[in-house]
């Protein structure tokens, strides 16, 4: 039986903007309940908070059948883990959508273009526009790229844009993946068990469908195929192996695009192209969505000790016979030394400002901007400039002054290798808990596709959301969950 | 087909079947442990013997006590030959091959995992056993009905059945000798009266005493035992029965992909030795000689199918 209104909502824990002003995605002021997420509530109030539960618990379940887990490094006994899955969907209007896609796509071309002119004729440096010691001290930029254009001149077939919000029009951009993003995966497996459990609020709120994802994926790497490739380009999905963080996507994404999914000892190079073991013999890959650092691609041309990748896969990739999905030295466009650059960049390449915000960002590199975030430590949070997964980086509203005091240092050893931004009021989105539905801050990463002449941004992504009370950092590895994502259809 | 791939999907369902033996093996272990005439001890060594784990249980222990044999040969840890560590093995192999099966057969793969995992996390109680014993029974069918329900025939059921019918057709040679050779050393007496207890471990061990009674109408003679257990292509345990399968497995192998491969001259020569043989000859020519003959040919056939098919680098 359901009981309207019972307990399912925590007033306490208040739905709508706290006191800081932070901007709940679901309830406005007093309450009230935002246009978008009008028929999800509607459902969601009549019904029973125990049945919610059990479904709850199914959900998790059903993750753990198809084991959509994530492996921990160095902890044997929790060595398949499973990211923690809410129940109540994260909802973009169709009009917010327009706005994040034409953003997102200005972006991505921007950047694409961006890692054509610095690994080739290097314009924006000689235009002054980012100077030149940001790329060239950087160890992200990749020397043996250096005057070679990869096929169809697409070097970030796959972003994963990580967008946080901060007000009803206020979106930033945090970072840009545009290396090997990961996390489409639950994008897709959420949706599925979201459809499985209330297929009633998918006959009833028109939402946008995320499954395309895997086809566009494999029609985008085949349209980025060598040129002079015969028939239908052969896809491969190059994984570090079982024990990697992120081997059930590896596996999962081979799995939807019906490609094969390979590790190095499965690869050689056969007559000048990279080809893989089969049950009869060698046979040639067109395009390699390698899911492994660029360090590691090739023990001849990188890292000597990398027993990931396969000897000769560069020359082979040079020489023009082989695609790479992403491009080898991408990692240059998400550095985030270069990304405090961005707005400079889309402007440089598309004449237009940037209609997505960049986040205001100190470089520590710069004596002033150091001076002024030593001062401001306990408002600002830090990252390293190549750090990811957020590890080694600090949240100053939420650090002790012993943490300050020891980052402090570590800034002052080793400036060049952080920046510093401000502690922005990401917007909440609630969660289903005992208590009902209670504020938690989410980001999201949409995932883009693209291939000479193409883009296409998936509606929807991956929402991350901080699953402790008042947190910030929603990374998996430190503790978040994430939500289904639904844009709705412009009806 | 990555080799890799064909070799995972092999040794998933060699894996799987072993596992399913094990059990098997100690059911009929608590079967005729609870017959008022048998000997526990005799029953739970020839159970560890058939297993191949006398040895290593020896090392570790020293009686026979019922609880202690079965839950070694559930989930002793660091022995790869219980029941746990085996679905383990068939659920890694499972987790490399993930792109070639349905999702049917991986989540009843995993399913399998899970749940054992959970009832073998800690020793199980003699009252308990029967519902353990259940449950690796029904996840097992479980994965063979996925196979059978929803994979394509084609080469990646090929390798799954090579896996299954080659490890089947070992197990039931190994029940038979472990049987003849540390239990009936002596002379062979056809026609004389058996052992009841140790005939129905063989029966029971390769769930086939129904079966048995069925055709020979309840006539249990050491002979007719053999028989059955090689010759009886109607018997889905016999030697003949998963040799067949073998052969007609690699014989799609050849049509698809169009190329004979030494592992083919292998089965050839398995098939006459059977063809050629009968129980008479068997018997009278030394039913152990014939056995080592055979787990010879059939392992060395399962090393040339890796090999014919590029398991490995």
């Amino acid at each position: 039986m359901s009981e309207p209104g019972d307990n399912i909502y925590d007033a306490e824990a208040g739905g709508h903007a706290d006191s800081k002003g932070t901007f709940d995605e679901m309830f406005g002021r007093g309450a009230s309940v935002r246009s978008c997420y009008d028929s999800y509530f509607q459902w969601f109030d009549g019904e029973d908070p125990k049945r919610l539960r059990t479904k709850a618990a199914e959900a998790e379940a059903t993750f753990r059948t198809t084991g959509i887990t994530f492996n921990v490094y160095g902890d044997p006994d929790a060595s398949e883990r499973l990211i923690p899955f809410d129940i109540v969907p994260r909802i973009i209007s169709a009009r917010e959508w327009t706005r994040l896609v034409k953003g997102i796509e200005q972006r991505v071309l921007a950047i694409n273009a961006f890692l054509n002119d610095i690994y080739n004729r290097g314009e924006i440096l000689r235009a002054g526009r980012v100077p030149v010691s940001v790329i060239a001290r950087n160890s992200a930029y990749l020397p043996q790229m250096a005057g070679f254009t990869p096929p169809g001149g697409i070097y970030t077939h796959i972003v994963g844009v990580d967008i946080v919000r901060t007000g009803p029009d206020q979106f930033h951009v945090l970072e840009d993946n545009a290396r090997t993003p990961s996390g489409v995966s639950y994008m897709l497996e959420n949706r599925e068990t979201m459809q499985k459990m209330f297929p009633e609020l998918f006959s009833r709120i028109q939402i946008e469908p995320v499954r395309n994802y895997p086809r566009r994926l494999r029609h985008s790497l085949q349209a980025s195929a060598p040129d002079g490739c015969e028939g239908h380009p052969t896809v491969a999905v190059l994984t570090p192996g079982l024990h990697n963080s992120a081997y059930f996507e590896h596996s999962f994404l081979a799995d939807q695009m019906g490609a094969e999914l390979v590790e190095g000892d499965d690869l050689r190079i056969v007559d000048g192209r990279l080809a893989m073991r089969t049950t009869q013999g060698y046979k040639p890959i067109d395009v390699l969505y390698r899911r492994v650092d660029d360090d590691f691609l090739d023990p001849l041309s990188f890292r000597p000790d990398s027993m990931l990748g396969v000897p000769g896969i560069f020359d082979v990739y040079r020489a023009g016979r082989l695609t790479l999905a992403n491009a080898p030295g991408t990692g240059i466009a998400d550095d985030k030394a270069v990304y405090s650059y961005m707005p400079e960049i889309i402007e440089f390449y598309s004449g237009e400002k940037a209609i997505l915000d960049n986040v205001p960002t100190w470089r520590c590199s710069e004596p002033d901007a150091l001076g002024y975030v030593l001062d401001h430590l306990h408002e600002l949070v830090v990252k390293e400039v190549h750090g990811s997964g957020g590890y080694g980086m600090l949240v100053g509203p939420t650090s002790s002054k012993r943490e300050l005091e020891r980052f402090a240092r570590k800034l002052k050893t080793n400036p060049e290798n952080y920046i510093a931004q401000p502690t922005l009021a990401l917007s909440t989105v609630p969660i289903f808990t005992r208590r009902g539905l209670t504020p938690r801050h989410v980001d999201l990463r949409p995932f883009v596709l693209m291939s000479p002449g193409h883009v296409n941004v998936t509606p929807g992504g991956l929402t991350r959301v901080a699953l402790k009370k008042g947190s910030l950092v929603v990374n998996s590895s430190q503790g978040g969950g994430t939500k289904d994502t639904w844009v709705l259809a412009d009806v | 087909m990555l080799g890799k791939t064909a070799g995972g999907l092999f040794w998933m369902f060699r894996y799987l079947e072993r596992s399913d033996n094990v059990g098997r093996l100690i059911d009929a272990g608590l079967n005729i442990a609870l017959t008022p005439s048998a000997d526990g001890d005799d029953v739970w060594q020839s159970v560890l013997a058939t297993a191949g784990a006398l040895e290593t249980y020896r090392d570790r222990h020293n009686t026979l006590e019922p609880a202690q044999v079965v839950n070694f040969l559930l989930r002793e840890p660091d022995h790869s030959h219980s029941v746990m560590s085996l679905i383990e093995q068939a659920r890694n192999n499972a987790r490399m091959v993930r792109t070639a099966l349905t999702r049917e057969v991986w989540e009843a793969m995993n399913q399998s995992w899970i749940e054992l995992g959970t009832v073998l996390q800690r020793p199980v109680k003699e009252r308990d056993i029967q519902h353990v014993l259940e449950l690796i029974r029904r996840q097992s069918a479980l994965v063979h009905g996925s196979l059978h329900g929803t994979m394509l025939r084609n080469d990646t059921f090929a390798f799954t059945r090579l896996g299954t019918s080659i490890e089947r057709a070992g197990s039931t040679a190994r029940i038979l000798d472990v049987k003849y050779y540390v239990l009936l050393p002596s002379a062979f007496h056809v026609g004389s009266p058996l052992d009841n207890v140790q005939w129905e471990v063989i029966l029971r061990s390769v769930s086939a005493r129904q079966s048995y009674l069925w055709l020979k109408q309840g006539d249990i003679q050491p002979s007719g035992i053999i028989d059955f257990l090689i010759f009886d292509r109607r018997m889905p345990r016999s030697i003949a029965f998963c040799v067949d399968r073998v052969r007609s497995s690699l014989g799609y192998l050849a049509d698809d992909y169009g190329r004979r491969m030494p592992c083919h001259d292998l089965i050839d020569k398995l098939t006459a030795d059977i063809d050629a043989a009968s129980v008479d000859i068997v018997i009278n020519h030394g039913l152990h000689e014939f056995l080592m003959d055979f787990t010879s040919l059939n392992s060395a056939l399962g090393t040339q199918i890796e090999k014919d098919y590029r398991f490995h680098v």
